[in-house]
């Protein structure tokens, strides 16, 4: 077992909207990564997938507000810091964060090199210009990105070009955790491929010691990451490695996931997909039972009023179901 | 819809901007409810009469007075004729005469008197002063005793044949007569203009005018700038391209100067206020027409407009249902824009001259003009110009404060 | 390819070129095809590859270069404004972005009325309309009752596509082309639209165009799948043979960079 590289316990976030009501879009999430491994989470829109991304950073800003819990990066507490003192010594060095659109974020009138000189400059001022632009082309080399991109503006890089450059100005820092919230859900399967090849190669050539993938297409994270956390409503519904996941998915909603996997494989067609009926719940008045039940086909009365824990099943391995798992296992073999 | 007009007026700056210029309105109306007359009716025969309450001396004569002894009548009579020069010239003899300068305090009216009456000696020649300056302390004294006596003051007739002057009434100094008994009083809040025309009742109607004219040429851009800039944005083609020419000409050439060439060629006599206002209307649409038609261009590739023509609707409807309602806010918006604009370019125009005739209504521009033809800025006559300069920026600030609420509401990305 | 089914839709040679002189592009090029009535086809291809444009000329929203686009075996004109709308009483389309399919101030019944109304349906009684508007709407798993009032964009994407499905079935077109109708939703609800445009396919027997870069969703869904490459077609071909049996170099390469589960994923072919 390696080092743990960041452990969440109990990290409860939540936005407050104008009307004054609490949306705990972060409720209760407890997770580690250690050194060398890479965390998968998936979800439908609208889980909590992305807040728990911008959570991680301990980075608040409103309408989202912190709540309790901890979060621990290489043994240091990051979840009390001032958010000055996070700006300065954790982003960009401890945690890397890749938004959604971010290729959008490339300003259009500075060439791509000025954002690296930004970077190092930012924690280093002192850095020369000459040893920024040696690093620059030499972790681009290796990260198979032409060093000519170094020169150019940002709108003449096609949009995979641009993805993969704002993850090389990113972790340029080496940062420890990298989270990648959906990098690769605009663009072409090419491009998505080589986004994903970037990633893996940054884990091993150690420019990162560890990832957070988010993302709703099961295949990429099963490709990916090492371990699924499946999340619903803002709770964390089942995790486990990801061959497990994908192929012994535990939790009706896992279960529901997993049935909607499309890919060009033989058997596809043949296989009826099992889509989940139904919307999450509001989060402003969440369910007092289980959050899944209105949706879930084996839901009963109980479910709809006691509230479960994630209970732990095999190694590494927990779900959050009232039901028995020789039982639900039962129930999908039957079908 | 219900929706967003209750945002709308949960924006504080709209608000603001909204009651601003609702109150404005309100006075507008209700004024001239109380106040009737031609605005231009000059009633008075001197110019830039100050602000107060104007009572007819004649008549007040006449007035069968009430007697009242007010414990500090003389005293304001008394500190009403003494100038501060008289006062400053009355220390210097005291002082003069031998009282210490510490003991007298020349504000003091009653103690200065006092000293005065107890010291002056008009035979005594201190050193060092002129026959000049002596003869001016003697009138002084008079004067200050005559006041101080409380003497009446005879009003005679004279007749007519002979010449004689009959005395027919007494006034003294206790007498007072109710303004309300005054059978011509003439209340001014701000006075007269260099004509002698009620100015407050001037500005009402200015207002009035000042407003309508940013109604007709903020429509009249608003409409023509919507249809061109829709014309050109949907259908496009040489249309647009000789639309956009149009466009482009008129925002090349600075439309004050065009507005200043065509009030021009209308020459004085038939430049009413709408014929302003038409005309301000007629040069100020090009913004409009701009910014709708970019627009329409980025609103008719939209899928929902796709589906609207996949559904066979006539172009009339969907430009009505599809495109519209899209820019329906912004061209509000604009809208309130052009009137705060035109009422400006109303005011300039006018400044240099070239505003509506003057014979027939006031505008807040003529107002300014006539204040500055007759010098009322150096004279120091504040209520000629200050109060229409108010009114100016009241008017602008309350639609730009309502263009910004609005702006707010319907861009999310500048609401905080 | 032989199918026994008439013809619905098809093209010789059909052309789009944007732009003049150095600024001339060919978006697609020359491309033939067929479609039948009845079949569920996929037009594969990344950004860029002209099938975007390609379904504008079918929609007959662009005019077509060169070429001719047959309707029913006979050339299709659209020359007037009377013959488009003529045209489009066949064709209906659902467009990738749900957001920006509706026109934001109608509300869900407006929409599915005017449905209605566009198939003479103005004069029907109330509540024949409703009955209608609720069946639609059962059709693609939504109630209709928690709808009314209600304005599109208060609705999940998943749940504006299907609504957009529930047009459809009550417009009941010749032809729908449906232009990437997953690609923003998530994967749990992309089942659910698949199956249900499946469902418009063997219930009311319309031939769907099914525009997409996702090979497998094209795999899953279609009969036949045609594989197009700047602007031509450089495979097609009933499903099977073209994805389990790939012969354009293309073909593959999308088929490789879609990843897999059943199969190891090769990342070094990038």
């Amino acid at each position: 077992m390696g080092k743990t590289i960041l452990e969440v316990k109990d990290l409860t976030t939540k936005y407050i909207t104008r009307f004054r009501e609490d949306v705990y879009a972060v409720d209760h999430v407890s997770l580690s990564i250690e050194e060398g491994k890479s965390l998968g989470i998936a979800g439908e829109s609208g889980c909590g997938k992305s807040t728990l991304a911008l959570s991680l950073m301990g980075y608040y800003f409103p309408p989202l507000h912190y709540t309790s819990g901890d979060i621990i990066i290489d043994g240091r507490n990051i979840s009390k810091m001032d958010p000055d003192d996070i700006r300065k010594n954790i982003l960009g060095t401890e945690i890397a964060y890749i938004p959604q659109a971010a290729m959008n974020a490339l300003n259009p009138t500075q060439k791509i090199i000025r954002f690296i000189e930004d970077v190092i400059h930012a924690h280093d001022p002192k850095m020369p210009k000459k040893d920024i632009h040696d690093l620059a082309r030499k972790r681009f080399e290796e990260l198979g990105l032409p060093s000519s991109v170094l020169d150019k503006h940002a709108v003449e890089l096609s949009g995979g070009m641009k993805q993969r450059t704002v993850i090389a100005i990113s972790t340029i820092l080496s940062p420890k955790v990298l989270i990648a919230d959906e990098p690769s859900s605009a663009l072409d399967v090419t491009s998505q491929k080589m986004v994903i090849k970037m990633l893996r190669n940054l884990m091993e050539k150690g420019y990162i010691k560890s990832m957070i993938f988010i993302t709703h297409e099961l295949p990429l994270l099963y490709n990916v990451t090492d371990d699924i956390m499946v999340m619903y409503a803002g709770q964390i519904v089942e995790k486990g490695t990801a061959k497990e996941m994908v192929f012994n998915p535990t939790h009706p909603y896992s279960k529901g996931l997993m049935g909607s996997i499309i890919v060009p494989e033989e058997g596809t067609r043949d296989v009826k997909l099992a889509a989940i009926p139904g919307t999450p719940p509001n989060l402003k008045k969440p369910p007092s039972g289980c959050r899944f039940a209105d949706r879930c086909k084996y839901a009963t009365k109980e479910c709809r009023l006691t509230s479960v824990d994630l209970k732990e099943f095999g190694e590494g391995r927990s779900y959050r179901c009232i039901i028995d798992i020789e039982k639900l296992r039962e129930e999908y073999a039957n079908e | 819809m219900k929706n967003t007009i209750r945002q709308i007026f949960h924006s504080p700056k709209f608000l603001a901007g909204f009651s601003i210029l609702a109150a404005m309105l309100l006075v507008l109306f209700i004024y001239p409810l109380f106040v009737t007359g031609n605005p231009l009716q000059m009633i008075g025969l001197s110019s830039f009469s100050k602000p107060g309450t104007y009572v007819s001396v004649y008549d007040a004569i006449n007035t069968t007075p009430d007697i009242m002894k007010l414990p500090h009548a003389d005293e304001k009579r008394l500190a009403a004729k003494l100038s501060d020069d008289d006062r400053i010239a009355m220390k210097e003899w005291l002082v003069a005469a031998g009282i210490p300068e510490a003991d007298i305090d020349i504000t003091d009216t009653d103690a200065l008197l006092e000293l005065w009456s107890d010291n002056y000696d008009p035979s005594a020649k201190p050193a060092g002063m002129t026959m000049a300056k002596r003869n001016y302390y003697k009138r002084l004294n008079a004067n200050l005793e005559a006041a101080l006596k409380g003497t009446e003051v005879v009003v005679s007739e004279e007749d007519p044949e002979t010449g004689e002057l009959n005395q027919i009434k007494f006034v003294k100094d206790t007498d007072y007569v109710n303004t309300k008994d005054v059978v011509n009083v003439i209340n001014l809040p701000l006075g007269t203009d260099n004509f002698g025309r009620d100015v407050l009742k001037e500005l009402v109607s200015a207002t009035k005018t000042s407003i309508m004219i940013g109604l007709i040429a903020g429509t009249i851009a608003t409409l023509i700038g919507l249809t061109t800039g829709l014309l050109a944005g949907y259908l496009g083609g040489w249309l647009d391209d000789l639309i956009l020419f149009i466009t482009n000409l008129f925002t090349v050439i600075p439309g004050f100067i065009m507005l200043i060439l065509i009030s021009y060629g209308i020459g004085q006599d038939k430049r009413g206020a709408t014929t302003v206002a038409i005309v301000i209307g007629l040069t100020s649409w090009t913004w409009t027409t701009r910014s709708v038609r970019s627009q329409v261009i980025s609103l008719r590739n939209r899928d929902h407009v796709n589906l609207s023509k996949l559904s066979g609707h006539s172009l009339a409807r969907i430009i009505a249902t599809d495109i519209l309602p899209y820019i329906a806010s912004y061209v509000v918006m604009a809208f309130i824009l052009q009137i705060s604009t035109a009422i400006l370019a109303e005011a300039q125009l006018s400044m240099i001259g070239l505003g509506p005739k003057t014979s027939e209504v006031p505008t807040l521009g003529l107002m300014m003009n006539w204040a500055m033809l007759y010098s009322a800025h150096t004279h120091g006559y504040w209520w000629a110009y200050f109060p229409v300069l108010m009114v100016i920026a009241l008017i602008s600030f309350s639609l730009n404060l309502m263009n910004t609420g609005l702006d707010q509401v319907f861009n999310p990305t500048l609401r905080d | 390819m032989s199918n026994s089914k008439p013809l619905c839709l098809s093209g010789k040679g059909v052309t789009k070129v944007f732009g003049f002189g150095s600024k001339r592009t060919v978006a697609v090029d020359h491309v033939d095809f067929e479609f039948h009535e009845g079949e569920f086809v996929s037009i594969v291809g990344e950004s860029g590859s002209g099938k975007t444009t390609l379904s504008k000329m079918l929609l007959g929203l662009i005019n077509v270069t060169d070429g001719q686009i047959f309707f029913q075996d006979k050339p299709l004109d659209i020359s007037t404004r009377k013959k488009k709308k003529e045209y489009w009483k066949d064709i209906q389309a659902i467009f990738q972005d749900p957001f920006s399919s509706y026109n934001v101030f109608s509300k869900v019944d407006t929409v599915l009325l005017d449905c209605i109304h566009m198939r003479g349906g103005k004069h029907l009684p109330m509540e024949k309309k409703i009955e209608m508007m609720t069946e639609a709407c059962s059709f693609v798993n939504l109630k209709f009752a928690e709808l009314t009032n209600k304005y599109p964009f208060e609705l999940s994407g998943g749940q504006m596509q299907r609504l957009m499905i529930a047009r459809i079935f009550l417009l009941k077109p010749k032809i729908l082309l449906a232009d990437e109708p997953t690609s923003m939703i998530d994967a749990c609800s992309r089942a659910t639209i698949l199956d249900m445009l499946m469902n418009l396919r063997n219930e009311i027997g319309m031939t769907i165009i099914f525009i997409t870069h996702d090979i497998g969703l094209a795999y899953y869904i279609s009969d036949t799948v045609y594989i197009m490459e700047h602007g031509k077609f450089v495979e097609y071909g009933s499903a099977d043979e073209v994805i389990l049996n790939p012969k354009a170099e293309y073909t593959k390469r999308l088929i490789s960079d879609v990843p897999k589960i059943y199969e190891e994923w090769d990342l070094s072919t990038v």
